[in-house]
């Protein structure tokens, strides 16, 4: 339960490379220790799926993983790199941090997109500004990926003048601009009215199965079951169970996991 | 109709405003004031800037000290503030050419009036876009650090341009102040529109036309900066939908 490489190691994926990995990470707010030490690894083409309650941590140790949160310690480990770490958990190197943080694209719960661009802006801020690619090319691209996320078209609506269903599939956009070697997804659907769920959902479905490595925080475990190959059950800042989804779902060891599907079924 | 015309005096108020005589002085007086408020407005939104970041994530020192400044540029009267800033201002300036060797320096009025009220200005500014940049919210600011983007870009290209629809209407309001500001340099001798016409009045006794003249100067001033603002907040309001609701 608590190995480090438990993240869907059959023998086929052995070969694979390592994309995240997440060893003993605590993270406190002031006297609160959200993260108990939390062990994770993801391969290239994995979608982990982590599921908790709420103040489970699932999302401290989502925003953990690309520093928007300062872990209290622990060590993370990105394609192979490890993040260099002063002793209080703040990232040494500020360039390293960004430069890692451009291959680790994140979807927010509130969408965030930047309400004084575009949705085209949006999609091509970060490859222009960021990652230098020449305007032109990252205008097609940017096409590309809105007509992907069925708001082809919009290209030069604001933000505020859609629904969170089409904010969340701009920033999904926006994300897959990046080109990114894994996603991180904090719960995306969870400020979504229901019937917009299904639309994100579908995206995220497509993406999970060209391949793309993912880290998604949800609270759709009918979803979680169908697009992970492996899932964490985290219970107070500590992984409680974690496996393949038939397993986690279907045959629950744990009694406080077996309460939380009954919770949420 | 001339009869009427020569009893309220409007022929000879047309004649001592005209541009070859005081009315020449007048635009003269307004271009420099115009030119002190651009200026000093300018300098303001500088020091604002820097005051407003030092004080939302400078350190302890930093934020003290920003604390001192704009608590004492705003609790002094302006006018006192003017005079002392002018006179300390040009004193230092003089010492220091004194001690390099040099003479006593010819201070230039519209530098002087641009630092004096651009340090005023700069106090008001500070707190203005410090409250712009608590606005902007919190999630916008978190994407562009998640995508890599380092600390000066994200305030060049997300944090500056997501909080000017809320600094825009305050620094209006400054803008106004800071033309309606340049008549208190009339107390160290600076020639704009206040001196100009105050010179021109006791010339020649015309009270009433000079001053009214001067009146309608700054209300013009004023009526055009508002459209101008009004422009310049409707862009940076962009893709905020309207509060009455309805179209974009």
């Amino acid at each position: 339960m608590d190995t480090a490489t438990a993240a869907a190691s059959s023998p086929e994926t052995d070969t694979r490379r390592e994309a995240i990995r997440v060893e003993d990470l605590h993270k406190s707010f002031g006297n609160l220790e959200v993260l108990k030490g939390v062990d994770l690894t993801a391969q290239q083409g994995d979608v982990v799926a982590i599921i908790g309650g709420s103040g489970s941590g699932k999302s401290t140790m989502l925003r953990c993983i690309n520093f928007l949160e300062t872990p209290s310690s622990g060590k993370i480990v990105i394609g192979g790199e490890e993040v260099a770490m002063r002793g209080d958990g703040s990232p040494a190197n500020q360039k390293q941090i960004e430069r890692i943080r451009t291959k680790l694209a994140m979807v927010f719960q509130q969408f965030n997109l930047w309400t004084h661009r575009t949705l085209l802006e949006n999609v091509i801020e970060v490859p222009v500004h960021v990652l230098k690619v020449p305007k032109a090319e990252a205008i097609a691209r940017a096409h590309e990926l809105l007509n992907r996320v069925g708001l082809g078209g919009k290209e030069d609506t604001y933000p505020a003048y859609l629904s969170g269903g089409q904010q969340q599939r701009a920033a999904i956009a926006r994300a897959l601009a990046v080109d990114p070697s894994a996603m991180l997804f904090d719960e995306p659907t969870s400020a979504l009215d229901p019937e917009l769920v299904g639309e994100v959902l579908t995206v995220i479905r497509d993406l999970a199965a060209e391949g793309r490595t993912m880290l998604l925080v949800t609270h759709e475990m009918k979803f979680a079951r169908e697009v992970a190959n492996h899932v964490v059950y985290l219970y107070q800042g500590r992984i409680e169970e974690q496996g393949p989804p038939a397993e986690v779902f279907g045959n629950p060891q744990s009694e406080r996991l077996k309460q939380f599907l009954s919770s949420v079924a | 109709m001339t009869g009427l015309f020569e009893l309220l005096g409007l022929g000879a108020s047309a004649e001592l405003l005209s541009l070859s005589g005081w009315g020449g002085n007048l635009l003269r007086g307004l271009a420099n004031s115009l030119q002190i408020a651009f200026g000093a407005f300018g300098l303001g939104l500088v020091i604002g800037l820097f005051g407003a970041y030092g004080k939302l994530y400078g350190g302890k020192v930093t934020r003290d000290l920003l604390a001192i400044y704009t608590t004492v540029i705003r609790a002094v009267p302006e006018l006192v503030l003017i005079l002392i800033l002018y006179y300390v201002g040009s004193d230092i300036i003089n010492k220091i050419s004194e001690g390099l060797g040099g003479g006593r320096v010819e201070i230039n009025g519209v530098a002087a009036g641009i630092w004096v009220l651009g340090v005023v200005q700069g106090a008001y500014a500070t707190e203005v876009l410090r409250g712009a940049i608590k606005a902007v919210p919190v999630g916008q600011i978190e994407a562009a650090k998640s995508y890599g983007m380092p600390a000066f870009m994200i305030m060049r290209r997300v944090t500056i341009p997501a909080m000017m629809s809320f600094a825009v209407p305050g620094l209006a309001n400054l803008w106004l102040i800071a033309t309606k500001d340049t008549a208190l340099l009339a107390v160290v001798g600076f020639n704009e529109l206040t001196l100009e016409t105050r010179q021109a009045a006791s010339s020649t006794r015309a009270y009433f036309t000079f001053f009214l003249a001067a009146g309608f100067l700054y209300l013009m001033v004023t009526l055009c900066s508002g459209a101008v603002f009004a422009r310049v907040e409707k862009w940076a309001r962009r893709g905020q939908p309207s509060l009455k609701g309805g179209a974009r």
